[in-house]
């Protein structure tokens, strides 16, 4: 477990150097929340029903921006293979590099999550289910992210090719998350969207890790 | 060659020698005249049911008879996909080269089902539903499965090593498949416009037995011309990755 530790203060240690990288994909998703007002009209009612959809899809997005790093700078300097060959499981190490990844780029966009809520005029309730299933459905997207972004290291075009990989995996998440802010605004129960979010995250959890290791060590043999 | 001819004077079959692209490259060229007839065979006998015998529906018309190719393409691009892991995870297990030739060759198959069954369910749902398009549960899942297939032969086309290419494949076949099921189970979860299966192994089909038979025959067919051209890409794929080694270079198609 200390390895786990240690690869996340390492992660986010590189990431705190630069932190322009990390800020641009927290912009990204300001950035991108932002034009949907000025594409579809200021219409208040309209885009209150549109801000879970948009602010999830924001979110997958942004999300995406910054798993290419999350593998690639440590295959190119050969950092990767000398972790593989560290006596630690290969697992722990993975997963330590996931948990610094949502840190860096789940986390920020839970806490944005309200601000932006509260430009599309949501009320208080649906942003604490806003926030809510941000924080469960966040780590999924880490997770499954860390498959596309081990699966492309080293390719030519391997960003764009990993969001083809990815999205459509991404899909479960954004219905579930997105699905739950609407129906709490309509006034239905949201607890089977909680409860799927929840599942896919322990299955996420469960499995991804290994997954990834797996890609991992076909990238690097 | 030669080893083709003792297997099938032997008794058993040896699975193992099968796994061998130059034992099982002559092989399949025998086996694919065989799979198109019955892909003819079966597409007439469907076809002649599906226009001929099955009545006219009461509530849909004529218009309900594109079910005959779009069902059987639905059910093929689910049952490829599902086929295409399991050879792209048998290649993962036992490291053997031609599984993951099979994964490779079935990937476009079942993308092309997909697509086919996207369309005519496009064709369908206008008249029926007066949309060419809803988003609906088992459209958007059928559609999440034609981006699935996409992106196993973007990273298989993208990564230059076979060796890799046919590893990576695999992990992101079987994470695929996770979502076959999310697909067959969607019109339990999302309750929405698009009507339950008909056809269902533990209640009796709710159509007519004609029908049913149109169907059949046509989903029969649509295998027999999957194995078919399976076994064609599958080939041509072997020439392709063998094609330094001496086997190949004896064969008579290659020297002329």
């Amino acid at each position: 477990m200390n390895a786990m530790f240690a690869i996340i203060h390492r992660d986010l240690l590189l990431v705190m150097r630069r932190k322009s990288e990390v800020l641009t994909a927290v912009f990204f998703f300001v950035v991108v929340t932002s034009l949907f007002p000025l594409g579809i009209g200021a219409d208040p009612a309209l885009l209150k029903k549109i801000a879970p959809g948009v602010i999830w899809v924001a979110a997958l997005l942004s999300t995406l921006l910054g798993l290419h790093r999350m593998f690639a700078a440590d295959y190119q300097d050969g950092a990767l293979e000398q972790l593989a060959l560290s006596p630690q499981p290969m697992v722990l190490l993975v997963a330590g590099k996931i948990i610094a990844h949502w840190i860096v780029c789940g986390l920020p966009l839970v806490v944005l999550a309200p601000i932006i809520g509260i430009q599309f005029d949501l009320d208080a309730d649906s942003l604490y289910v806003l926030m809510a299933t941000l924080l469960l459905g966040t780590p999924v997207l880490s997770l499954l992210g860390s498959i596309g972004a081990a699966l492309t290291l080293g390719l030519r075009g391997g960003s764009v090719l990993m969001s083809l990989l990815i999205l459509p995996l991404y899909i479960p998440v954004l219905i579930f998350g997105a699905g739950a802010v609407y129906a709490n605004s309509v006034g239905l129960n949201t607890s089977g969207h909680f409860s799927l979010l929840g599942a896919l995250l322990i299955l996420a959890l469960a499995f991804v890790p290994w997954v990834s290791t797996a890609a991992v060590k076909i990238a690097i043999e | 060659m030669n080893e083709v001819n003792s297997l099938s004077n032997s008794r058993w079959i040896n699975w193992f020698k099968l796994s061998s692209p130059s034992t099982f490259y002559p092989l399949a060229g025998k086996l694919i005249p065989i799979f198109w007839g019955l892909t003819a065979v079966f597409g007439m006998a469907g076809l002649w049911v599906s226009f001929f015998v099955a009545p006219v529906d009461a509530v849909q018309g004529q218009g309900y008879r594109i079910i005959f190719i779009h069902v059987p393409a639905s059910w093929m691009s689910m049952l490829i996909y599902l086929v295409m892991a399991a050879w792209a995870g048998l290649g993962l297990v036992f490291n053997t080269r031609l599984s993951a030739m099979m994964a490779q060759a079935l990937a476009p198959i079942g993308a092309w089902m997909a697509f086919l069954s996207l369309w005519t369910g496009a064709f369908w749902g206008k008249p029926m539903w007066g949309a060419w398009w809803v988003w609906d549960a088992r459209l958007t899942s059928e559609l999440i499965l034609l981006f699935l297939y996409l992106g196993f032969i973007a990273l298989q086309a993208s990564i230059e090593n076979p060796r890799r290419a046919d590893k990576a494949g695999a992990i992101l076949a079987l994470v695929g498949v996770v979502n076959v099921p999310i697909i067959y189970f969607s019109v339990k979860w999302w309750n929405t416009l698009h009507q339950g299966a008909s056809v269902s192994l533990s209640k009796a089909p709710a159509m007519a037995q004609t029908m049913l038979w149109g169907m059949l025959l046509m989903a029969l067919c649509f295998w027999m011309y999957s194995i078919a051209v399976g076994l064609m890409r599958v080939r041509a794929i072997i020439l392709e990755r063998e094609a330094h080694t001496d086997w190949v270079r004896q064969l008579s198609e290659v020297k002329s």
